[in-house]
């Protein structure tokens, strides 16, 4: 048995419960980790062979649902996506997310960021679709290029984990600000050929706690576990804002469904 | 009031607008001062006659007005950040507005006076 099979690191977990006032505490562990166990994985073992009352919130294992963001030694990250030998260090520290309010251990509460992502609008809104459809013969699609879907392909990748969010020095002050998330996602209806709406987002996002707030530490692109780049896409939307850079945006043809 | 009416794109335009204009009009100021050797170039006679100067005239009152108006929204910006309270937001839009024509009103006053216009 090679000694990289019985390597055992430190997990020190952040541990507390607002709910009843606990004050908060770091909890050590010792697990043992091969070269492919994962954060999520050595939590999982501290869950099941030592503590069952450590608080993460997680599901696909697969950086996929964004569920197991965490600040993995100090650094905003998927804890199904950060190999412990990536770390290259024998104690991991796992804290809550920093700019959310916390409930208990690792889990923190997701709703003030879902509500900026939801004042974004994020659907495609379009004036020359009617949404009352009786028949399937009403059903329409809208052309689009392949060049049309590059415009906003990177932004739609985008799995809401809230990694950015906890990585904005602008959110660590001032929680009125939409975030990285939102507004990128902003960009990226903006972007997208099949939506008209772009002045009643402009309108959503050009206030004082608005996209002119954010002062582009560029942090949050550092930390996309998705390859989005967030602050590019805010950048965007500011240019067009201005009216410094043309989005040369073509509003898709629709195309109507043959009646049989 | 139309100022607190704007919108934020706008007034970003115009924090931006200055910003820019205010480094080149900087730029000209300085250089002005190169050349001649500088301790010569602030001695009184020079300074008064400066002053006495039209386009100089002009140029102290656009770095005044740009450098104020960028400035003073940059103000803005970081106290509206501490506080998000919409009274508190209008309050310290006001205040920075009167300090900004204060200090422009006080500073044209120094230049016209100077100048002896």
């Amino acid at each position: 048995m090679s000694n990289e099979d019985n390597k055992k690191v430190i997990l020190k977990v952040y541990r507390t419960n607002y709910n009843k006032d606990d004050s908060p505490h770091y909890d050590k562990f010792e697990v043992p980790v091969k070269r492919w166990t994962t954060v999520l994985d050595a939590l999982l073992h501290v869950k099941s062979y030592s503590d069952s009352s450590v608080g993460i919130r997680y599901s696909c294992r697969m950086a996929s649902c964004g569920s197991c963001g965490m600040k993995i030694n100090g650094r905003p990250s998927l804890a199904c996506y950060t190999k412990i030998s990536e770390l290259k260090d024998d104690v991991v520290v796992c804290e809550p997310l920093p700019n959310f309010p916390r409930i208990r251990d690792l889990v923190s509460d997701f709703s003030q960021f879902f509500s900026h992502h939801k004042n974004m609008k994020p659907f495609i809104q379009n004036d020359k679709v009617s949404l009352d459809i009786d028949d399937k013969h009403d059903l329409v699609e809208f052309e689009q290029t392949h060049e049309d879907v590059d415009r906003y392909l990177q932004f739609s990748y985008c799995i809401r984990c809230g990694l950015c969010y906890s990585a904005c020095p602008t959110v660590a002050t001032d929680p009125k600000f939409p975030g990285p998330q939102a507004l990128s996602q902003a960009y990226r209806y903006e972007a997208d050929s099949r939506d008209d709406s772009k002045k009643t987002r402009f309108n959503i996002i050009d206030e004082r706690h608005g996209i002119w707030r954010c002062h582009f530490a560029g942090s949050c692109s550092v930390v996309c576990p998705k390859g989005v780049d967030p602050a590019l896409g805010i950048q965007l939307l500011k240019g067009h804002m201005l009216g410094l850079s043309k989005n040369n945006k073509k509003l898709s043809n629709l195309r109507t469904k043959n009646k049989e | 009031m139309a100022l607190l009416r704007l919108r934020e794109s706008q007034i970003t335009k115009i924090h931006y607008l200055t910003g820019i204009l205010s480094l080149f009009a900087v730029a000209i100021h300085i250089i002005f001062r190169l050349i001649m050797p500088f301790g010569q170039s602030l001695s009184y006679e020079n300074v008064v006659a400066n002053y006495h100067n039209i386009f100089y005239v002009i140029l102290l009152e656009s770095i005044l007005v740009l450098i104020s108006i960028h400035g003073f929204n940059g103000l803005r910006i970081i106290l509206i950040e501490l506080r998000q309270l919409h009274r508190w937001e209008s309050t310290i839009t006001i205040l920075v507005l009167i300090s900004m024509v204060g200090v422009i009103a006080y500073g044209t006053r120094t230049i016209v006076i100077a100048s002896g216009l």
